[in-house]
C-alpha cells in the first residue's frame, strides 16, 4: 500500500492522542450521531430491508466466489463498448501504468474524483514525482489537500476540521493551486463551497485527464457506476478527454439488475438519503458525450490474498457506505486517523490488514481496535460478519498460521512484541467501563466461545498458567435477564 | 507472465476450496424484496414523486401542454436568464417564442462556453417517486451529459404519469445500459463542513422539475 502512513504509531497510541483531543472528539461525535439517526430513519422507510440486505450479501458473495469469470466477462464487455482494460497486480504497477497513460497524453495535470482506491495506492503521490499535478475536486478531500492532511472518514474525510480551520486553509493555500480564496472570505459554509466552487470550476473546465474509482463495474454490459453528492465526480467524469478508472476487482457485480439491490441500500446507508444527488453511469465511450477515451485499471494489491481467506474474504464484499464507522464506539472517539490506513473504522480494521498483511505494527494492532460490540455487523447492508472476521484475525495475529501474500502460501509467526496485547487490554479497559458496549460485547464472546484460549497469550501468561480463565457462559447474564423479564413486559 | 495472467491465477487458486455452483445465476441469488414499496394509484405516484423531489430541494412545477412555454419563460425571467442552452431535440413548443437567446447545444461547445450559459431546458428519460430522482440518458431531448451539469439553473421537464416509475428496479428496468446515464435527486449538495448541508458546489445550485401532463 502506500507509503502514505509509514511512521503512524500503531492504533493504541495513535488512538491515546486522539481520545484526548477536543475537537476531533466533538466532531466526530457529532458527525457520527447525526449520520447514525438519520439513517435510521431512511433505513426504517424500505420495508423490504432485510431482504435487500440478503440479496446484497448473496450478491456479493457469488461474485467472490467466481471472481475469475466475472472479471473476465467485465473485461469483454469494456473492451467491446470501446474502453481498454489494464490489470495491476499491486500498487507499484497501478501507478505505473496511470502515469504513463497520463503521460501518453502530454497532460501534466489531472482532475480526480474521491476514490478510496487511489488513495490506497498513493497515486497522487506517485503522480507528483513525476511531474503530474493530481488535483482533488470533492470539497472534502480539496480542504483535506490543501492542508496537507488525511482524510479520516470514508464519507466526510474533513470531518476532522472545522470552520474556523477550513476558512484559514483556504486562506492560506488556495492560491498556491489555482484561483485564490476570495478576499474577505468568512467561515459560513455557504461562502466556503462558493470559494471552492470558483477554485475548482477553472479546473474542471480546462481539465484534459479526468481520474476516478467506481463504485460498482457491472460484468454483463461492461457499465462503470459512481455514487456521488456534489456534481465534482459528473464533472471528471464528462468533460475530460480521457478518463482512466482505477477500481478494486472486488466491485464487480454479475448483471445490470444488481444495481437495483445496491442503489437502494447505498445511499440510505451511507448519507441516509433516499438517492444521493448525483449518480453517473457509463459504459466504455459514447460518440461525442464525455470522453473520447476510457481506461479501467483493475486492481488486486492484496486482494486475492484477502480472497483466499474463507473467513476474511467476506470484507472484499464492502461497499463503502460507512456505516459501520458511525456505529462504533471505538472509531467515534479515536477518529479515522488512528487507524493509520485509508479505510478507518471497522471495515478498516479487518481490511487493512488483510490487504496489507500484518507484518507491521499498526496492521497487527488492526484487529484489535474493536470492543466486539456487533454494531457494524447490524448496521453492514451486505451483512459482512465484521466481528466474526475480528476474532479470526486477532487469531492469527497471536497465534500465526497459514495465510497467503502476494499469491504464495506462507506460514505467519505470532506478532512479534506486545502491541496486539497491548491493544487488546486498552480496548478491554475501555469497555468495561461502558456497561451498553460491555452488554453487546458480551454477546459476542458468547458466540465465540469455542474460540477463547486457555490461556493468556504474552503478559498475562504468567497469571494465566497457575489459574483457568473463567468460562464464557452461553448467554450473558443481562440477556438473560433481559429475555426473561421481556417475556413478561415486552420490553425488548 | 502478465499481470492479468497472475491476477487470475491467484484468484483461481484462491478459489480453489470453492465447490462450483452450476446453477444459473438468477436462482443463485433469490429476490424476494419488493419491485416496489407499496401500491398506490397513478396519480399517488406522482405525488409522491413531487413531494420527494421537493424534499430534496428541487422546485416543483406542475402544467399541461398549453402553459409550459408560460412557465418556463417565466423561470427564466425570474433567474435573469440572458441566455439559455437548448438540446438538440427539445420540443421547440416548451420554449417560449420571445425570451432569452436559445443556444442549441452542440459538440463544438467547449466547456467554458457551456460556463457562460445562465439556464438548460431538458427533458428526461424518466424519474422515480420513491427517491425523488430524475434520470437522463443523453437522448436527443437532453443533450450531453455536461449541457445539465455546467449551467446554474436547469429546468428539467417530465411528462406524468408516462415517464414516471414508482422505485429504482423498476427504474433499471427500462434504461438502456448501453447509454450513459445521469441520476439527479436533488441539486448538487455537500455536508462537508461539520455537516451543515450546502447546495450547489458544483453542479447546478437550482434545479426546476416541471411535472408535464
Ligand atoms: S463493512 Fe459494511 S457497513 Fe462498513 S462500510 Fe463496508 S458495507 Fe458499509
Amino acid at each position: 500500500m502506500s507509503g502514505t502512513f509509514v511512521g503512524m504509531p500503531a492504533f493504541p497510541e495513535a488512538a491515546h492522542r486522539a481520545v484526548r483531543d477536543p475537537v476531533l472528539r466533538a466532531n466526530l461525535r457529532h458527525a457520527t450521531h447525526t449520520i447514525r439517526a438519520k439513517r435510521a430513519t431512511a433505513v426504517g422507510e424500505l420495508s423490504d430491508w432485510v431482504e435487500l440486505r440478503e440479496a446484497g450479501r448473496r450478491i456479493k458473495d457469488h461474485t467472490l466466489r467466481h471472481l475469475d469469470r466475472y472479471l473476465l466477462r467485465l473485461e469483454e464487455s469494456v473492451t467491446a463498448a470501446g474502453g481498454t482494460v489494464h490489470w495491476a497486480a499491486d500498487a507499484a504497477e497501478a501507478n505505473r501504468i496511470v502515469t504513463r497513460l497520463v503521460k501518453e497524453t502530454g497532460e501534466s495535470e489531472v482532475v480526480k474524483v474521491k476514490s478510496m482506491a487511489t488513495q490506497e495506492i498513493g497515486l497522487n503521490e506517485a503522480l507528483e514525482a513525476e511531474g503530474i499535478r493530481a488535483y482533488e475536486t470533492d470539497l472534502a478531500e480539496l480542504i483535506v489537500q490543501l492542508g496537507r492532511d488525511r482524510p479520516s472518514h470514508i464519507l466526510v474525510p474533513a470531518i476532522h476540521r472545522n470552520r474556523g480551520e477550513i476558512r484559514d486553509v483556504f486562506v492560506r493555500e488556495m492560491g498556491a493551486w489555482g484561483r485564490p480564496a476570495p478576499a474577505g472570505l468568512t467561515d459560513t459554509p455557504a461562502e466556503l463551497a462558493e470559494a471552492a466552487r470558483l477554485h475548482l470550476r477553472e479546473k474542471f473546465l480546462r481539465a484534459k485527464v479526468g481520474v476516478s474509482g467506481a463504485n460498482f463495474m457491472v460484468a454483463e454490459t461492461g457499465t462503470l457506476v459512481v455514487v456521488e453528492s456534489e456534481g465534482n465526480g459528473r464533472m471528471c467524469l464528462t468533460l475530460p478527454e480521457t478518463l482512466i478508472s482505477v477500481v478494486g476487482i472486488e466491485k464487480v457485480v454479475p448483471t445490470w439488475r444488481d444495481l437495483e439491490v445496491f442503489l437502494q441500500t447505498l445511499p440510505r446507508s451511507s448519507t441516509a438519503e433516499r438517492m444521493n444527488p448525483y449518480t453517473s453511469m457509463w459504459t466504455g465511450t459514447t460518440d461525442g458525450d464525455g470522453p473520447r477515451t476510457f481506461h479501467l485499471v483493475l486492481l488486486d494489491n492484496g486482494r486475492t490474498d484477502t480472497l483466499a481467506d474463507r473467513v476474511g474474504r467476506q470484507a472484499l464484499a464492502c461497499i463503502r457506505c460507512s456505516a459501520c464507522l458511525n456505529v462504533c464506539p471505538v472509531y467515534e472517539r479515536a477518529g479515522g486517523h488512528a487507524y493509520g490506513s485509508v479505510y478507518p473504522g471497522p471495515i478498516g480494521a479487518i481490511l487493512s490488514p488483510q490487504l496489507r498483511g500484518t507484518a507491521d505494527e499498526i496492521d497487527a494492532s488492526l484487529p484489535f481496535a474493536s470492543s466486539l460490540c456487533g454494531a457494524c455487523y447490524e448496521v453492514c447492508p451486505v451483512a459482512i460478519d465484521i466481528p466474526e472476521v475480528l476474532v479470526h484475525l486477532r487469531e492469527r495475529v497471536v497465534e500465526g498460521g497459514p495465510a497467503v501474500r502476494q499469491g504464495n502460501r506462507v506460514v505467519l509467526k505470532p506478532a512479534r512484541g506486545h502491541a496486539a496485547e497491548r491493544a487488546a487490554m486498552r480496548a478491554a479497559r475501555w469497555a468495561f467501563a461502558r456497561p451498553g458496549t460491555l452488554r453487546t460485547g458480551q454477546r459476542l464472546a458468547a458466540r465465540t466461545r469455542r474460540l477463547h484460549p486457555r490461556t493468556l497469550p504474552g503478559p498475562g501468561r504468567a497469571w494465566s498458567g497457575t489459574r483457568d480463565l473463567p468460562a464464557v457462559p452461553a448467554e450473558p447474564f443481562r440477556d438473560w435477564w433481559q429475555r426473561t423479564r421481556g417475556g413478561k413486559d415486552g420490553a425488548e | 507472465m502478465n499481470s492479468r495472467e497472475r491476477i487470475l491465477g491467484r484468484v483461481r487458486r484462491a478459489l480453489a476450496d470453492v465447490t462450483p455452483d452450476e446453477r444459473p445465476y438468477e436462482e443463485a441469488v433469490g429476490r424476494r424484496y419488493l419491485r416496489e414499496h407499496g401500491r398506490r394509484p397513478v396519480e399517488r405516484t406522482v405525488e409522491l414523486l413531487a413531494e420527494n423531489l421537493a424534499d430534496y430541494r428541487a422546485i416543483v412545477h406542475r402544467c399541461d401542454a398549453g402553459e409550459l412555454p408560460h412557465l418556463v419563460s417565466r423561470l427564466l425571467d425570474e433567474r435573469g436568464a440572458r441566455e439559455v442552452l437548448v438540446p438538440p431535440g427539445l420540443p421547440p413548443q416548451w420554449l417560449p417564442a420571445a425570451g432569452p437567446e436559445r443556444i442549441h447545444e452542440r459538440a463544438a461547445h467547449t466547456p467554458h462556453r457551456l460556463d457562460r450559459v445562465d439556464s438548460v431546458v431538458t427533458g428526461c428519460a424518466l424519474a422515480i417517486a420513491e427517491t425523488g430522482t430524475i434520470v437522463l440518458d443523453g437522448s436527443p431531448d437532453q443533450g450531453r451529459r455536461r449541457a445539465s451539469l455546467i449551467p446554474d439553473h436547469h429546468i428539467c421537464v417530465v411528462r406524468v404519469p408516462g415517464q414516471v416509475v414508482s422505485s429504482v428496479p423498476q427504474a433499471l428496468e427500462r434504461l438502456d445500459p448501453t447509454r450513459p446515464s445521469t441520476w439527479i435527486s436533488g441539486p448538487s449538495a455537500t455536508s462537508d463542513i461539520e455537516l451543515d448541508r450546502v447546495e450547489g458546489v458544483h453542479g447546478p445550485r437550482t434545479l426546476e422539475v416541471v411535472l408535464l401532463s
